[in-house]
């Protein structure tokens, strides 16, 4: 399940691969009709690291996770991903700015998986049969070697046992880990995760953000939307507060969620620790 | 009134011919011909591009504003007037299949469009083209929820080829008009005639409590 397993994320943790991000972005922004929801956002996420988007509710950070998949389309600003090998790889540039093209939306998507709030698991498909759709559909890699290491990734997940079960047939949590599961089966550059708790009981919330912490730990490169600010003191390597379209503090998650330097910040994260 | 028998089991034959040679290849046919048709104007109508839209909403307003009977009149005993000169059946199979074709493709359109937008999305995001989505994740969703309504245009069908009897295709009603024309006995042969039509409409309708129960295995009960 470790990143290094697939061809995309080849690259040694050492310190070369440190210093360039997988990910860069600049000036992103995005209008719906005259609802201004993206401004001006920079954003890098460096190889291995963990990036948390928090904020409250319109202030953008779903868009730029969507955005970085694909599912929206900016009007300006630029992602660029990195080669997915050490150096040989091909750059990922996409400019908004101009018109892109289908072929480029489709090799942006190829960079990045999502994991949705509501998990949006493929209800007429088993379990096995929605973790191994892309990777033979799409990346066309034999049934076998996709089924076997959909097999281990749902174990690793305690979800051996409902390989041929129905979404309809699993608890919200479990439809999750299946969510994030099928995301992994990929093999992408980055995973993305939108408020992947948010939709569910909170004795389920556990289980989810286990498995969300153990992928941090084995290195992979994630970009989480979420509002469970202790969840993102304690995965994130850096935290993003957003508001109002524009990014107002990032830094160490640590600095920014116990001491932010920005009162907006301070306001926001004081709510969301007090309000229960 | 004293039943006539004889005639009753003898006219059975030609009438059951009718439905076999008929009715049902006739049906069967149109009904083909009209689903995938339908799906074509389904996706049609939902393209952004407003003029294949604009076209596919201009063909379901001619089809559904129109009387099926006149609709299958044109094309047998009006194209001839412009050259146009088709044999009883495949004019009739014609005048189905766009009949079909108008009406599904509502149905289909309806039920593309109650398959939540996230499941587009879950596509996108591991990888699939709009059409590999479609085809893949949305389309197999759509079905369960079309079965009923395309089940109930299918069971129209199936009576509403009768028409073709008026412009001579020999399938069950013309076969019993013609003995009922030969024997005087209208309504012995036309409630054969309805007994017949009843029975396949029975069958297809068990058929689609089959195909429900069976579309049905993923959804919580």
């Amino acid at each position: 399940m470790s990143p290094t397993d697939g061809a995309a994320q080849a690259a040694p943790h050492g310190a070369a691969a440190q210093a360039r991000p997988v990910l860069s972005v600049r000036n992103l922004a995005k209008a719906f009709g005259s609802n201004v929801v993206l401004r001006d956002i920079d954003l890098d996420v460096r190889r291995g690291n963990v990036v948390a988007l928090i904020g409250p509710s319109g202030s953008g950070k779903t868009t730029v996770l969507r955005s970085l998949n694909g599912l929206e389309t900016p009007d300006a600003g630029t992602v660029t991903f990195a080669g997915p090998g050490t150096s040989a790889g091909p750059e990922l540039a996409l400019d908004f700015s101009a018109k892109v093209s289908k072929k480029e939306i489709s090799d942006l998507r190829d960079r990045s998986a999502m994991v949705f709030q509501h998990y949006n698991l493929f209800p007429h498909m088993t379990v096995l049969q929605n973790v191994v759709e892309g990777p033979v559909q799409v990346q066309k890699r034999k049934r076998a070697e996709a089924v076997a290491e959909a097999e281990k990734l749902l174990a690793r997940v305690g979800l051996a046992d409902k390989r041929d079960a129905y979404p309809f047939e699993l608890s919200g949590g479990q439809q999750q880990r299946v969510g994030i599961v099928r995301a992994l089966a990929l093999k992408p550059q980055l995973l993305l995760f939108d408020e992947p708790t948010s939709a569910l009981d909170p004795e389920l919330v556990g289980d989810v953000l286990g498995v969300i912490q153990e992928l941090a730990d084995e290195g992979w490169t994630m970009v989480i939307v979420t509002h469970e600010l202790a969840f993102a003191r304690q995965v994130a390597d850096e935290v993003i507060f957003m508001d109002g379209g524009l990014v107002v503090e990032r830094g160490p998650a640590a600095e920014v969620l116990r001491a932010p330097r920005q009162e907006r910040t301070r306001q926001f994260v004081r709510r969301l620790l007090h309000e229960f | 009134m004293p039943l006539n028998w004889d005639l009753i089991w003898s006219s059975f034959g030609p009438i059951v011919t009718g439905a076999v040679t008929g009715t049902i290849p006739l049906t069967l046919a149109s009904f083909a011909i009209g689903l995938a048709l339908a799906l074509l104007v389904a996706l049609m109508r939902l393209s952004r591009n407003a003029v294949v839209s604009g076209l596919a909403r201009f063909y379901v307003s001619v089809i559904r504003g129109t009387p099926l009977l006149v609709q299958l009149f044109v094309i047998f005993y009006g194209l001839p007037s412009l050259g146009v000169k088709l044999d009883p059946w495949p004019s009739a199979i014609i005048a189905f299949s766009l009949n079909i074709g108008g009406y599904a493709a509502e149905v289909i359109r309806a039920a593309i469009l109650s398959v939540p937008k996230g499941q587009w999305e879950a596509g996108h995001t591991i990888g699939m083209s709009r059409g590999q989505s479609l085809r893949r994740i949305i389309l197999p969703q759509a079905a369960r929820v079309s079965v009923p309504p395309l089940s109930n245009t299918f069971i129209s069908l199936v009576k509403d080829t009768s028409l073709a009897s008026l412009i001579l295709v020999t399938e069950l009603f013309r076969n019993a008009q013609q003995i009922a024309a030969f024997s005087q006995e209208f309504m012995v042969l036309y409630l054969e005639a309805a007994l017949v039509y009843w029975i396949i409409c029975l069958a297809l309708s068990s058929g689609q409590s089959v195909l429900e129960k069976r579309l049905d295995r993923y959804v919580a009960h």
